[in-house]
């Protein structure tokens, strides 16, 4: 799901159907696709207090989604669209092999 | 036994049979080496360099491993490019704290919180973060400043070495293994057995000079820039040991062994379908273990039953009419399984493994017995179970079995129960081996020794007490081929000893006529009992 924010930020949600939820290989993978673009990417399990840069791989295990979880999007930055767009593609497509 | 210097020469004790005469190379020279630290920028630039060389080199051996193993790395190198996480250390280190502290400390955060995690899959990940933490810190250090590159034929000196460091060196053009410290029951000493390549520890301290090795696993010794006359010697045994091999090699194509006037099968060891692939293979009565714990190494998933079926069918048609002895998943203990393995056990080696842990994990196990019922129709398949205790445990892997075969067949999909054994490792089922309603029995005396002995097997410090002919062990041996003999069940042995043709005459008196080794080991124990039985000696 994609909703246009106000002016350059942009949000979406997705739910995350990995089987074994945010581990190593979908993390490296959110990772890299969220630092193909020069916007500033956040996410964090719906509801939760605070926000996690999406190009920290580090953070991104730390934020022990699990199966099941809803993972929010949210972007700023001229390519903010397509990176949202992009990453909530990539978690509802079930990180396939040869992408991000 | 520690080793000695005569001369140049230096004893150890022998992991892997075989010569090695090349260049020395020395991995992990300054163990202990102590970091003087710089000014703030110069450790701020000495870690933006360690950075970067470690990410190469796993980028490195990620391309070369390839597959589930690539992607295992990928997680490091990504850790590496974590921008937030890198810039935490910058930030210490810019508190005054030196390059090598700085790094350790916030890795060991990580490490930390990850281990305190509900999720055993993300508990198993701190080993990632530990593995790149000493990579790192070990080049601050300077203790490993390039990427192993060893020469070819190369003899790799160490204090001891982990199995990830063995497989990243490049054996191909053979060389050898000679350490300081270890074990000949080490993972890593099974690694080199496996591929041929001599192998001797416990060599205590040798002098940081030397530029040639003359490495002879047999002998156990090693010796540094050998003059001519000791080079002559060494390829003059080299030579005599080949030609032994040849002959023992031409001992295989005969048929089958015998001591006594009683036939001796002589089974292999294999740990993954490739080992198949050995040219004396061929020449076994049957496989005596396939182990399976190959199939659980790729971290991502457990593998799946078309995988799994894939393994064992192949080895099945390789072995045609002949014997093949597959193992349940044997993890746990020294074989830790991200998302399988319990963790934080304060000893693994009497904790949840072999099949106590697959009873514990039904729904793991269940995966393997359907492609192993399925495969059983292709071939003369036996199955069994690791690590049993008790009769009831043998039980409920059975009704789990038939359970799934039965479902198998009310599909329509060809399966049948094999016949089921156990590994008699733990001393329990040893002494108590006739309670057990097995078709077979395979005495795993790796295990079976470490637990009658009280002596962890990984454990150098030990190696003196960690006696195989201890004649507790043997008793043990004893007992159970009795009762094998006495009930008409076949009983193998596939531990380290069977390949040791120093313990043959031991086992064969024990009353033993199957034996499992690697297919490495096939010519000289076949020929080893040709000599026994003719009244010769052991060498």
């Amino acid at each position: 799901m994609l909703d246009r924010a106000d002016g350059q930020n942009f949000t979406g949600n997705v739910r995350l159907v990995h089987a074994v939820g945010m581990h190593a290989r979908p993390a490296v993978k959110l990772t890299k696709l969220a630092k193909k673009f020069q916007a500033q990417i956040s996410v964090r399990v719906a509801g939760a207090p605070e926000w996690i840069n999406a190009k920290s791989v580090a953070k991104i295990m730390a934020m022990r989604a699990a199966h099941g979880s809803t993972i929010e999007i949210k972007a700023s930055g001229s390519d903010a669209e397509a990176a949202v767009a992009a990453l909530v593609d990539l978690v509802a497509s079930d990180f396939p092999d040869g992408a991000g | 036994m520690q080793g000695g210097a005569a001369g140049s020469a230096y004893r150890g004790r022998t992991a892997s049979i075989g010569f090695a005469h090349g260049p020395l190379v020395r991995v992990d020279a300054g163990a202990g080496g102590e970091r003087v630290a710089g000014t703030l920028v110069e450790e701020a630039l000495a870690l933006r360099k360690a950075i970067d060389l470690a990410s190469g080199q796993i980028a490195d051996l990620a391309a070369t491993a390839g597959g589930e193993a690539a992607q295992i790395l990928e997680f490091q190198v990504a850790l590496l490019e974590d921008e937030d996480l890198i810039e935490m250390i910058f930030a210490s280190i810019g508190e005054g704290r030196p390059a090598d502290v700085a790094w350790r400390s916030t890795l060991d955060e990580q490490i930390a919180a990850y281990n305190s995690a509900e999720d055993e899959y993300l508990q198993a990940r701190s080993s990632d973060l530990a593995d790149l933490r000493d990579r790192v810190v070990h080049i601050l250090r300077g203790d490993q400043g390039e990427p192993l590159k060893i020469p070819s034929g190369g003899v790799v000196c160490a204090d001891d070495l982990p199995p990830s460091r063995f497989l990243e060196i490049d054996w191909s053009g053979g060389g050898g293994l000679a350490l300081l410290h270890g074990s000949p029951t080490s993972h890593v000493a099974m690694l080199a057995r496996a591929r041929g390549i001599p192998m001797v520890v416990q060599l205590g301290a040798i002098p940081d000079a030397g530029a040639t090795a003359l490495l002879d696993g047999e002998g156990a010794t090693l010796e540094l820039d050998p003059s001519a006359e000791q080079v002559r010697i060494f390829e003059k045994r080299r030579e005599s040991h080949r030609k032994s091999r040849a002959s023992a090699r031409a001992i295989l194509r005969r048929p089958t062994a015998s001591w006594r006037g009683e036939h001796i099968k002589l089974l292999i060891n294999i740990q993954r379908v490739d080992d198949l692939e050995h040219a004396d293979a061929q020449y076994a009565d049957g496989i005596g273990l396939m182990r399976t714990e190959f199939l659980l190494a790729g971290q991502g998933a457990l593998p799946d039953e078309e995988t799994q079926f894939q393994a064992y069918d192949a080895v099945l048609r390789w072995a045609g009419q002949r014997p093949v002895t597959i193992r349940t998943f044997d993890a746990g203990g020294d074989k830790p399984v991200p998302g399988f393995t319990f963790d934080g056990e304060a000893n693994p080696f009497l904790g949840v493994r072999g099949l106590r842990l697959c009873l514990a994990r039904p729904e793991v196990f269940a995966v393997q017995l359907r492609a192993l019922a399925r495969a059983a129709v292709h071939g003369n398949l036996k199955v069994m179970f690791p690590m049993v205790t008790q009769a009831d445990e043998l039980e409920a892997g059975r009704k789990l079995f038939a359970d799934v075969v039965q479902r198998l067949q009310a599909d329509g999909i060809a399966a049948m129960l094999p016949e089921l054994g156990i590994m008699v490792e733990v001393p329990a089922a040893a002494l108590a081996v006739s309670s057990f309603k097995a078709a077979f029995f395979s005495i795993g005396s790796n295990d079976l020794a470490q637990y009658v002995l009280a002596c962890d097997r990984s454990n150098g410090a030990l190696a003196p007490l960690m006696d195989p002919l201890h004649p507790a062990v043997l008793e043990l041996i004893a007992r159970t081929a009795e009762h094998g003999r006495r009930a008409g069940i076949s009983v193998s042995l596939c531990g380290d000893m069977a390949g040791d043709p120093r313990c043959l005459p031991a086992l064969l008196n024990c009353g033993l006529r199957e034996l499992s080794v690697n297919a490495s080991a096939l010519a000289q124990i076949k020929q080893t009992i040709d000599r026994l039985s003719s009244g010769g000696s052991v060498g």
